[in-house]
């Protein structure tokens, strides 16, 4: 406990210095999309890894949350830091009523039912124009000049969104969770309400993809509905990203967003659009040689040792 | 009224009745056996007890409540727990968090849940194997594994299917002496199984179905000399060896 505890904090004393010791403004640039990124896996990664309801459509939430502060400059010409309240809010309200309806199905339901539901959005924000201002995106100015205040609020979000998971899932909820993840019917003859614990799962999930949204607006200045509730590069790239640092852990979604952006910003002026080629063959090696993610296969050789030493502590006592 | 009280269930899968008209009640402490053919509609009963399926007909009554209109996890709270005879451990889980995952129903703090499912991990010899995940277990263990998480959940009415099917005789002895620790402990128990030995050795009374319908009831005792249940059920060979 004592050793996790050091680990951590150095941990986050590195990422609090490291824009000092990296002042490249595009070096910085990329440790905020991973910030991004990695708030979006964790998000994606409550719901889909630990619940087991998994979503093809968490785009939705990042676009609700993207527009909510958007829609704010653009109407009524106030700071678009209002959005990281009024985004990720405007992303649980429309969670809301999809997870009453799906939760109580089985099977892909809940799956299709966000695939649809972050296409719906993109076409609403792209043909309602008068409210949205269609492809054309919105555009705010920029707030600071300098990237690290930015940095420094896109880190509290993602430690934020750690945080809140690791808590839930060292509580009560966190075991429902799981349960439900790994047989539904055992979990309801255990006295778990389902239903209302996947909607437990789905609030948080939705909110802080919201907020990774309204952070994304407030820091590119620029968003359009095919950028921010993109199928292939919002919804369909976060499940990429968890499952390439490790479904179900709790680090796993920032190390799949670590390798998921240095490796498009090193592919993409070489490779074009072709630089998702080399992420999809990525993956693909990842499935198939460590299933469970970095994160996860990384746990095992760790729970190896620790479970050796347990069982030397339960024959002394 | 008695502790728990099955009236004219019926369950229909579209024409097939695959519960005609079954009744029955269970006294506080006792444990009431339900045998038949395999597809005699022993899991069927059960698993309309706690609303897996919905009834097609009939009341259930638990401590005088109504529950076959409730939800499943309702009828968890309430106090009836229930194992699977297709046993559903929760597979990525280790064994000690797949009974703490029963036992946060009666509370949600993590130590008082852990030390409650070591306890019932001990009680249902479970203890060694607390660390490992759950999809490693033997069968037996995994059987053991289903009564314990039903255990933790802290159960007036137990309700065990097959617990013994696919046992060896050891295990079968194991198994037989958790169920009269249960009962010992003053939970009612309701139980489906195919070892006669198992159930002549603990049930107090026995009721034989056959095609959805009853066709016995009775003391151990009596059912072994019932013609009927030999006919259709034990065989001759049994009656003559017993």
């Amino acid at each position: 406990m004592l050793k996790k505890f050091w680990f951590l904090s150095i941990i986050i004393i590195i990422a609090i210095i490291l824009p000092f010791i990296v002042q490249s403004s595009y070096y910085q640039h990329i440790f905020i999309l991973i910030l991004i990124w990695g708030t979006l896996g964790v998000a994606w990664n409550l719901l889909g890894g630990y619940t087991g309801q998994v979503s093809f459509g968490h785009a939705a939430f990042f676009g609700l949350g993207a527009y909510g502060a958007g829609l704010l400059a653009f109407h009524l010409h106030i700071s678009p830091w209002w959005g990281m309240i009024v985004g990720p809010v405007a992303a649980v309200i429309i969670s809301i009523p999809i997870g009453l309806i799906c939760f109580r199905l089985r099977g892909p339901y809940f799956a299709l039912a966000m695939l649809a539901v972050g296409e719906i959005c993109r076409l609403i924000f792209t043909e309602w124009v008068p409210f949205t201002n269609g492809a054309m995106g919105i555009l705010t100015l920029t707030t600071f000049s300098s990237k690290l205040p930015y940095y420094y609020i896109g880190l509290a979000v993602l430690l934020l969104s750690i945080y809140t998971v690791y808590r839930l899932m060292a509580s009560r909820a966190g075991y429902y969770f799981v349960s439900i993840r790994e047989d539904q019917d055992t979990a309801e003859s255990l006295g778990i309400p389902t239903t209302k614990y996947k909607m437990y799962s789905l609030i948080p999930s939705a909110f802080f993809s919201g907020l990774a949204g309204a952070f994304y607006m407030n820091y590119m200045n620029y968003i359009e509905p095919s950028i921010v509730f993109s199928l292939p590069d919002v919804s369909i790239m976060i499940i990429m990203v968890v499952i390439l640092g490790g479904v179900a852990t709790l680090w796993g979604p920032l190390i799949g967003a670590i390798i998921y952006v240095v490796l498009s910003e090193l592919f993409r002026s070489s490779l074009g659009s072709a630089h998702l080629l080399v992420f999809g063959v990525i993956v693909c090696l990842v499935i198939m040689y460590m299933p469970n993610g970095v994160m996860g296969e990384a746990n095992k050789i760790k729970k190896l040792f620790r479970r050796k030493g347990a069982h030397i502590g339960s024959e002394m006592t | 009224m008695s502790h728990f009280e099955v009236k004219n269930l019926v369950k229909k899968f579209g024409g097939l009745t695959a519960v005609n008209d079954v009744s029955f009640s269970i006294e506080k402490g006792k444990i009431f056996g339900l045998i038949g053919p395999n597809g005699s509609g022993k899991t069927t009963i059960f698993n309309c007890i706690n609303h897996y399926y919905p009834l097609s007909g009939g009341k259930i009554y638990f401590k005088e409540k109504r529950i076959d209109k409730l939800p499943t996890y309702e009828i968890c709270k309430l106090g009836i727990g229930r194992t699977f005879q297709i046993v559903k451990p929760l597979r990525r889980m280790t064994t000690l968090e797949n009974v703490m995952s029963g036992a946060f129903l009666k509370t949600s703090n993590i130590t008082e849940a852990k030390n409650k499912a070591l306890e019932v991990l001990d009680f249902c010899d479970l203890f060694r194997h607390r660390h490992f995940p759950a999809k490693g277990l033997t069968i037996a263990n995994k059987k053991r594994l289903e009564i314990a998480r039903a255990l933790a959940t802290e159960p007036e009415l137990l309700l065990l299917d097959e617990v013994a099917a696919g046992l060896n005789p050891k295990e079968t002895e194991t198994a037989m002496e958790i169920i009269q620790k249960i009962r010992s402990s003053g939970i009612t128990i309701l139980i489906v199984e195919h070892v006669m030995k198992v159930m002549m050795g603990i049930s107090d009374r026995i009721m034989v179905i056959n095609f959805g319908k009853e066709i016995a009831r009775g003391t151990p005792q009596e059912i072994v000399n019932n013609q009927e249940v030999i006919k259709a059920y034990l065989g001759e060979s049994y009656a003559q060896g017993k």
